[in-house]
């Protein structure tokens, strides 16, 4: 899939090739190697202990959910699950790394990590697409460094939380397509029970590989693009690096392998100080932990454990509560909607209904907010307290969808806000009665119309009873008053 | 009953005047604390000493240490090597690198001490991050062997050891890695263990060679080790690397019993370079085992040639890594000048770390860096696989290995301070023993040129049990073990209880 | 056996500052320590693994780094007290507001 040639000059069409390594934070209560609990925001350094703190005397032991996730996360992906692995230490030297060492799991002849060889199907409308997984692994974070004038303040909070890397082959071809794998992989990995997955937290993180090729040629120099803090910003990034190869190729320079950052202010990738010599970091086995070993049971085992899919949940959606394919995909694009969904549901039993203000008014409104379901101030509660609203006839669809804004923006609940604009939908015959006649005395055309027998002035009537009674009257009730007093059917 | 300081009592012995109420652990404490002063001076094998604290601590076991239900160490005088954390204790590891360094936690070892009801003296001097065979790479200066000043104690547990023997602490802790126990032992003439690895957690242990080091005790006899030892080991769930496997209750199981005991004579540790009294001694050992019943043979572990390289590149390079750490960042010594990372890390660890430190992590970087990874580390860890094999195989044939400890007496201080090869040469005999993993002790075996012999006996992977009883069995076959070295000789009767009853003479 | 620009390497991957005479020194000392080693990379290993093992004599690469034999060391995922900040900065060397201060950082170094 290249793209079309420069225009007014011919050009080999280059193939992009991306592949991506992301960091995905493991979703336990304590870090990896010490019992320290995984909290984001706590006060600088008061989550931490001997052990993540690289104390002398200090040891490692590996957090046995950690392995389970880690597990869980090559079932769904498919790949082949090592029998034995070992760790290694990363040895270079950073003030975020207490030890100067990282423990992680290096691969080598005979040496394999966690997991390899998987694959992930994108989910692309008609042509799916197969993305390749190499490897799976496991290692602690670092710490977090603060830039301050003249000086840099380290905080070891995140020191050894437990990560997962999970890196591609290089099978995507466009921006796009690095964009919905990560978008994919990440709500697989919600799903799984994995991760939280918000790179806005950081608890999903992502570097990436690009290179141009010739079609049928060899790999191109590739560069690798780093600090995209979004799936928006990997897709702009990709993009722009893209460009910038193409261009440098189409001036006849060379590509040259680098790492480059991303500056989302400036929407530009920037070369990054280049090091004086390619970093050495002298993997040799963990001595302070031993082999882990999986046999068939445990991964048995931690596949019977795993949460309902996606894709089962897409089926079960279709099947269970009769939905359009097209609602369900975008009811389980994340796990938190999914949720949402069903727990809404389970207070306000009409799924169809449920499912229309979801992925219609909600999903407006999320998008133009730039939220994500789990930060919007609706409850699930709220949102079938709103249906059950509109069910009873207390208020009429189009005020439902102001009063369903007001609740996005302010997460208060239907009934506080009905009550305090005096929103309760008017069913009341009398009232409406003496409204209608209002109307009609004012309307001499249009009633002529009616009695005429066009039928479109009575919608116009009825549109006249809502506006004077400011939305709340029930629509049906006025239609029949007014077909009744003008005699039409 | 001779007068006798209770400074030069074993553990075992104060127990029972403990229990006999013929005296206190203050006094006991006091006595050990009084000999401190009184050779340290000389000695230099402390570092640091805490009298209140100690005295404190002895006062709480006053008319408790006696009783049936105290535990093991109630009221027991010991010193840690200083490479074992003790909270708000400076703990150095023997390097201006971590001077003034004091560890939030007490490792596991520590611990247990404590909860055995031991007092905790003091930490000992020792070859900087347990680099040395002699303590001379102390950054603090030198232990001296007690039995003559102006010779090393050897290393790296010299200070340990050299107090044991001095009387300047009933039993004391070091750590071993390629000899750092059992060879100062020898010198120092004292019974020091190193255990199977795995045996004793490493919590809190400043590590040196993560896949070597083991904690073990220094005692005047075998019993007080295996008291010590019953203690320290065991299971630890946070060191993945100790062993899950039940402690036989040591000190209960020397029977001294070694008839039909076979042991085979490592043919390669009386090679080339030991000198012939210490050959002699470790050949007349094996004598009195035999005449006690056992059988001894000749065995060979070819390849045991190989351990030295082997072990000179796998300890420096995991050194290399577990030292990255000491960087100026978090804890220990910081350069002045320091305007940017690099410096801030290069100059810390120009200041902070010794020579030997320095050559050693260099050794270790090079080993593992790339191009050179597989010709060094890996084939020294194929060869490690051939050296643990050889021992195994060996320890079916045979029930205990025996051999020398060190191919010589203790060296004068500054012998060999200037040929770092020929220092490491010393630990030939013991090096082997770490590579395999199995445990060795160090029993003195009598003296050549007036200077202490070790003789090492070598077992099974956690059959510490067996090591004990052949060295419990020789020992009491012989008297070595009552040698004192003259500067632990009794200050006239600092020690007179009138409930012991009768005169001493 | 060790040239001065591999010394000068090394001393800067383990982030040790030299004058030029420790550098030689060095260079000297691991040179005939390294030459000492050489009896150990002349070993011939090939022929030295049993049939049917899967040591790393057998050239599959397995490494044998562990000296014990346990595998599987695992803990639960529960939380246990931190320590407290005083005694996490007690030591430091410098800091300020909760945190370790070192010289200013580039990012993406």
């Amino acid at each position: 899939m290249g793209l079309a040639p420069r225009r007014g000059k011919p050009r080999v069409t280059h193939e992009t090739v991306i592949g991506l390594e992301v960091h995905v934070q493991l979703e336990t209560a304590s870090k990896m190697f010490c019992g320290c609990a995984v909290e984001f925001g706590a006060a600088p350094n008061s989550r931490t202990c001997p052990v993540c703190l690289g104390l002398p005397g200090s040891l490692p032991v590996l957090n046995r959910r950690a392995v389970e996730l880690g597990l869980r996360t090559a079932v769904v992906l498919e790949c082949r699950i090592h029998p034995q692995s070992e760790f290694h230490r990363k040895n270079y030297y950073y003030p975020d790394l207490p030890k100067n060492y990282q423990i992680s799991q290096y691969q080598y002849a005979g040496h394999p990590p966690l997991a390899t060889a998987g694959r992930l199907d994108l989910d692309a409308g008609e042509a799916s697409r197969t993305i390749g997984i190499r490897r799976v692994h496991l290692e602690e974070d670092t710490g977090k460094l603060l830039h301050a004038e003249g000086r840099s303040l380290v905080d070891y909070n995140r020191s050894g939380t437990p990560l997962m890397e999970v890196v591609t082959e290089p099978d995507m071809r466009s921006p796009e397509e690095a964009r919905l794998f990560l978008a994919q992989l990440r709500a697989v990995l919600q799903y799984a029970g994995v991760t939280t997955g918000r790179m806005e937290e950081g608890t999903l993180r992502c570097d990436a590989n690009l290179s141009l090729r010739a079609p049928g040629g060899p790999h191109g120099t590739r560069t690798e693009v780093k600090n995209m803090n979004s799936l928006r910003s990997v897709e702009r990034a990709l993009r722009f690096e893209e460009a910038r190869q193409r261009e440098q190729l189409a001036r006849g320079e060379p590509v040259v392998q680098e790492t480059r950052h991303w500056d989302e202010q400036r929407g530009v990738t920037f070369s990054s100080r280049e090091k004086e010599e390619a970093q050495d970091y002298r993997y040799f086995p963990e001595p302070d932990l031993v082999p882990l070993v999986v046999d068939d049971a445990w991964v048995a085992q931690v596949r019977t454990g795993l949460p309902e899919l996606p894709e089962a949940k897409r089926r079960r959606y279709a099947e269970v509560f009769a939905l359009p394919e097209h609602e369900a995909r975008l009811l389980t694009a994340t796990r938190p909607m999914a949720e949402f969904f069903e727990a809404a549901v389970r207070e306000f039993n009409q799924p169809k209904i449920v499912a229309n203000w979801l992925v219609g008014d909600v999903a407006a409104y999320l998008n133009g907010a730039g939220q994500e379901i789990e930060e919007a101030h609706l409850t699930p509660t709220a949102l079938a307290g709103l249906l059950q609203l509109l069910d009873r006839g207390t208020l009429s669809g189009r005020l439902a969808k102001e009063v369903l804004e007001e609740m996005l923006s302010t997460g208060r609940t239907a009934g506080e806000i009905v009550k305090d604009r005096g929103l309760v939908q008017i069913s009341d015959e009398a009232a409406l009665a003496e409204m209608v006649d209002g109307v009609i005395a004012e309307h001499p055309g249009p009633v002529g119309d009616v009695r005429a027998g066009k039928d479109k002035a009575v919608a116009f009537l009825v549109g006249q009873v809502m506006k004077r009674s400011r939305g709340r009257a029930n629509p049906e009730v006025v239609n029949r008053l007014l077909r009744a007093r003008l005699g039409a059917r | 009953m001779a007068s006798r300081s209770l400074a030069d009592c074993t553990a075992w012995e104060l127990r029972d005047l403990y229990a006999r109420g013929e005296a206190s652990p203050s006094e006991a404490v006091r006595a050990v604390l009084d000999r401190i002063d009184a050779v340290d001076p000389a000695l230099h094998a402390y570092l640091y000493v805490d009298r209140e604290a100690a005295l404190l601590d002895a006062a709480r076991w006053d008319g408790r240490a006696g009783r049936d239900d105290a535990p093991p160490l109630a009221g027991i005088p010991v010193a840690l090597k200083d490479n074992i954390c003790t909270r708000g204790w400076p703990t150095t590891a023997g390097s201006r690198m971590l001077e003034g360094f004091r560890p939030p936690y007490d490792a596991t070892v520590t611990v247990r001490l404590r909860e055995a009801g031991a007092v905790l003296l003091g930490k000992t001097n020792c070859d900087e991050f347990a680099m040395g065979s002699s303590t001379e790479n102390s950054g603090f200066g030198p232990t001296h062997n007690p039995w003559d000043l102006a010779r090393v104690p050897g290393g790296s547990s010299g200070g340990s050891a050299a107090a044991v023997a001095a009387g300047a602490a009933t039993l004391a802790l070091g750590s071993d890695t390629g000899g750092s126990i059992r060879q100062p032992g020898a010198h120092c003439g004292v019974v020091a263990l190193k255990t199977t690895y795995g045996r004793v957690s490493r919590y809190g242990l400043i590590a040196f060679a993560s896949s070597l080091d083991q904690i073990g005790p220094f005692a005047r006899d075998v019993r007080d080790a295996a008291l010590l030892l019953g203690v320290i080991a065991g299971h630890d769930p946070a060191d993945s690397t100790s062993a899950p496997r039940p402690v036989p209750a040591y000190a209960g199981g020397l029977t001294g019993e070694v008839r039909g005991l076979r042991i085979g004579l490592v043919r390669e540790f009386f090679g080339e370079g030991i000198a012939p009294g210490v050959a002699d001694a470790v050949r007349a050992a094996a004598g009195v085992l035999a005449g006690l019943g056992a059988t001894c043979d000749e065995v060979s572990l070819p390849h045991a040639a190989y351990a030295m390289p082997a072990y000179y590149i796998i300890a420096p390079a995991e050194a290399s890594s577990n030292l990255a750490r000491y960087a100026g960042v978090q804890y220990g010594h910081r350069t002045e000048h320091a305007e940017d990372l690099y410096t801030l890390y290069a100059r810390t660890r120009r200041e902070g770390f010794g020579a030997e430190v320095k050559r050693r992590i260099m050794l270790g970087t090079f080993a593992l860096s790339s191009g050179y990874y597989d010709a060094y580390y890996l084939r020294a860890q194929r060869v490690r696989t051939l050296i643990r094999r050889e021992f195994a195989a060996a320890l079916e044939r045979f029930d205990l290995l025996l051999g020398p400890v060190a191919p010589t007496t203790a060296f004068r201080i500054g012998e060999k301070a200037e040929d770092p090869l020929q220092m490491y040469l010393s630990d030939v005999y013991t090096i082997p023993v770490n590579l395999a993993g199995v445990p060795g002790i160090s029993v003195p075996c009598g003296f050549a040129g007036g200077l202490p012999v070790g003789l090492q006996l070598i077992g099974r992977a956690f059959d510490e049990a067996a090591v004990f009883n052949a060295a419990f069995a020789y020992e009491q076959a012989t008297p070595h073990h009552t040698a004192r070295p003259p500067l632990a000789a009794s200050p006239p009767s600092s020690w007179d209880s009138p409930r012991a009853g009768g005169s001493r003479a | 056996m060790i040239d001065d620009r591999t010394v000068a390497h090394v001393a800067r991957l383990s982030r040790l500052e030299l004058s030029d005479d420790e550098r030689e020194r060095f260079r000297a000392q691991l040179g005939s320590i390294l030459e000492h080693f050489q009896s150990l990379l002349a070993l011939d290993l090939a022929g030295e693994a049993p049939p049917g093992d899967l040591s790393p004599l057998a050239g599959n690469g397995r490494l044998d780094a562990h000296a014990s034999e346990i595998t599987n060391v695992l803990r639960e995922d529960t939380v246990q007290p931190c320590l407290p900040l005083e005694d996490v900065l007690a030591n430091a060397p410098a800091s300020e507001d909760g945190c370790f201060v070192v010289p200013p950082v580039i990012e993406g170094e």
